[in-house]
């Protein structure tokens, strides 16, 4: 069984400041961490692949220093590593990493499951794993919490708020993975000095068979004009009694008091 | 020179953050206060490997160096330091004799299991009456055959009662002196093997404290590690290793003090700004943080030697007498900036300075590190 997991490396976004002049996020001396949801992508792959064999292979888009969270993915047990990365590649939205994740997964060959977690926390836009599926023309369940594989088939939970959609698909397939898929394990002394002596194969512009103009900033049609900080909402009181009448006595009370009415 | 951990260290480092922040701080406060040493931590520290750090891997080990054992080990007492010595005691103190001294069969039986961390180590040396004169052991094994006949009784000794493997140190010839102590691997179960009572104590009570006691134990003539008489030589160089391992354990409650201090000196308000803007705590902080950073440079220096095969008897004691002084004035003063939520078991200064204490104290007092020291320099 072939596994490409995808993974992104991010801000450590527990750590991470904004600046309050620019409303940007502060990145200097914030550590880079694997995107806490690509850990649980790993540690599904890495289940299945010691229940039926196989290789796993974690991929990522991103500068030199990225190397760092394919170690970390190694060090958890994951075969292989490729880096992709080229200043063309620089400046990507989603559809052009997307797009770039893609064409690397084609070159690696046959592949029944492709993983991602559900989405990045430092973007938030749960878009790349989808769009690559899109773009190798192949089914998608995103929001994963439990899958199993059996033959060509996989069968999956699909987490909802209120309870799990049980689907049964063809691979190959695109799945995306929650928190709650697993705990993902810790990379082991062994495993660790292991991916530290790995050499990580870095994939650039000329390995790969893209379309130029869909590459990096200008292949991005996603242009952000400002990213600033919400103001904070304080959380509102939330009014329960035995009956309506009750409820909006109380809430009249409060307003008034509030001097709102 | 160069000051910079390598790859390899920088990963274990933050392997071992990371799974004593999320797996062994939550259950620190509850092991102190009711004294339970928490076997399935120690289990899972062999499942990461991180008892088999420094150890071949033809011995069940990873084949790391010295110092990334001695990283984990201040990362591990960052968070619970009775959890490091357990680790401490079981990987320098039973596991790296038998690697030092121990026969190809010995290895094989009881250092592989020790660094894959299946089982728990423990070192049996002080008696009643024998501590820092370790010389005067009253312990004495009798050969009789194929096997020794060991009779006596050890105290204060870490991991007790919950470790399968020992090793204990008894008088093999009286007249000799130091000459005439051996050392002898012991397995949990051996008959007339047995715990007297465990000590309840001031600090590091998520560590394990029995005595040990031997009624004619027979203890097999392929047991005895080394020669006989070459005990005394054995204690002495493993408790050079042991040394640093307390050093790294003095060293992580010490950072741990300076991190709630500076934390909380920045936070608690009083006279209408953080008590960290009162030169009288932020001149406290600045020096606590010259003493966690000379602990470190002294213990990771210990450990960098070690590595590098050369001397470090000396710099290993040096490391052990500061990183410890050091601990207990840097606790003491974090319970200082604390004030009375310091003295509190509501916050957790008062438990690192209740742990502090015993790295003054065990694997030789500092009295011992300072006539180590000074026999070396006057040498």
């Amino acid at each position: 069984m072939e596994i490409v997991v995808c993974v992104k490396q991010v801000p450590d976004t527990t750590e991470v400041k904004i600046d309050p002049v620019t409303n940007t996020l502060i990145r200097q001396g914030v550590p880079s961490i694997v995107n806490p949801f690509d850990k649980n992508a790993v540690e599904a792959a890495l289940v299945l692949k010691e229940k039926h064999g196989g290789k796993v292979t974690v991929i990522s888009m991103g500068p030199p220093q990225a190397k760092d969270a394919l170690k970390e993915c190694l060090a958890m047990g994951a075969d292989a590593a490729i880096l992709i990365s080229d200043r063309a590649f620089g400046g990507a939205d989603t559809l052009a990493t997307s797009y770039t994740l893609a064409a690397a997964i084609k070159k690696l060959g046959t592949v029944d499951l492709i993983f991602c977690g559900k989405q990045a926390i430092d973007g938030d836009t749960a878009q790349v794993g989808p769009e690559i599926a899109e773009h190798l023309g192949i089914p998608q369940v995103t929001y994963v919490a439990k899958v199993e594989v059996d033959g060509g088939t996989a069968r999956l939970e699909r987490e909802h708020e209120d309870g799990y959609e049980v689907i049964e698909v063809n691979t190959p397939v695109m799945l995306t993975f929650v928190k709650s898929a697993n705990e993902p394990r810790y990379p082991t002394v062994k495993g660790t000095m292991r991916a530290n002596r790995a050499e990580i194969p870095v994939w650039t512009l000329a390995d790969l068979e893209v379309d130029e103009a869909r590459l990096g900033l200008k292949g991005s049609p996603t242009q952000v004009r400002k990213i600033f900080t919400p103001k904070q909402r304080t959380q509102g009181v939330l009014i329960q009694k035995d009956t309506a009448r009750e409820a909006v006595a109380e809430l009249i009370a409060k307003m008034t008091e509030a001097k709102i009415v | 020179m160069q000051f910079e951990l390598t790859d390899d260290q920088k990963m274990m480092q933050k392997m071992v953050r990371e799974f004593a922040e999320k797996e062994v701080a939550p259950g620190t406060e509850e092991r102190d206060e009711h004294e339970k040493f928490e076997r399935s931590l120690f289990d899972s520290l062999g499942d990461l490997g991180v008892t088999g750090i420094c150890f071949p891997e033809q011995y069940g080990g990873a084949g790391g160096d010295n110092l990334s054992y001695i990283l984990a080990i201040e990362e591990i007492s960052r968070v619970d330091d009775g959890l490091g010595i357990a680790l401490s005691a079981s990987v320098s103190l039973c596991g790296w004799p038998i690697y030092a001294y121990g026969s190809e069969e010995q290895k094989k039986k009881y250092l592989v299991p020790l660094a894959e961390g299946t089982k728990l180590g423990a070192f049996g040396l002080t008696e009643p009456n024998a501590g820092t004169d370790a010389a005067s052991q009253q312990t004495v094994a009798v050969l009789q055959g194929d096997h020794y006949v060991l009779n006596g009784s050890k105290i204060f000794i870490t991991n007790a009662g919950e470790a399968e493997t020992y090793i204990v140190f008894a008088m093999t010839d009286k007249s000799k002196g130091v000459k005439g102590i051996s050392a002898f691997i012991l397995e949990k179960g051996m008959p007339g093997f047995t715990f007297g009572k465990k000590e309840h104590k001031l600090g590091i009570r998520s560590s394990q404290t029995m005595e040990l006691i031997f009624q004619d134990v027979k203890v097999p003539v392929a047991n005895l590690l080394g020669k006989e008489g070459e005990g005394f030589k054995i204690a002495m160089s493993t408790l050079d290793g042991g040394r640093i391992g307390v050093a790294a354990q003095a060293l992580g409650v010490a950072q741990a003090a300076l991190d709630h201090a500076v934390k909380y000196s920045k936070e608690r308000v009083q006279f209408g700004k953080p008590i960290a803007a009162n030169q009288a705590i932020a001149f406290m902080l600045a020096d606590m943080a010259v003493k966690v950073d000379a602990a470190r440079l002294l213990t990771y220096r210990a450990a960098y030697l070690k590595d590098n095969g050369q001397p470090y008897s000396k710099e290993a004691a040096m490391a052990k007498l500061y990183a410890s002084d050091a601990a207990m004035a840097v606790t003491t003063d974090a319970v200082q900036i604390f004030g009375g939520y310091g003295y509190s078991r509501e916050y957790p200064v008062e438990r690192l300075m209740r742990n502090a204490k015993i790295t003054q104290i065990y694997e030789g007092t500092n009295q011992v590190q300072r006539m180590v020291i000074s026999g070396a320099v006057l040498r």
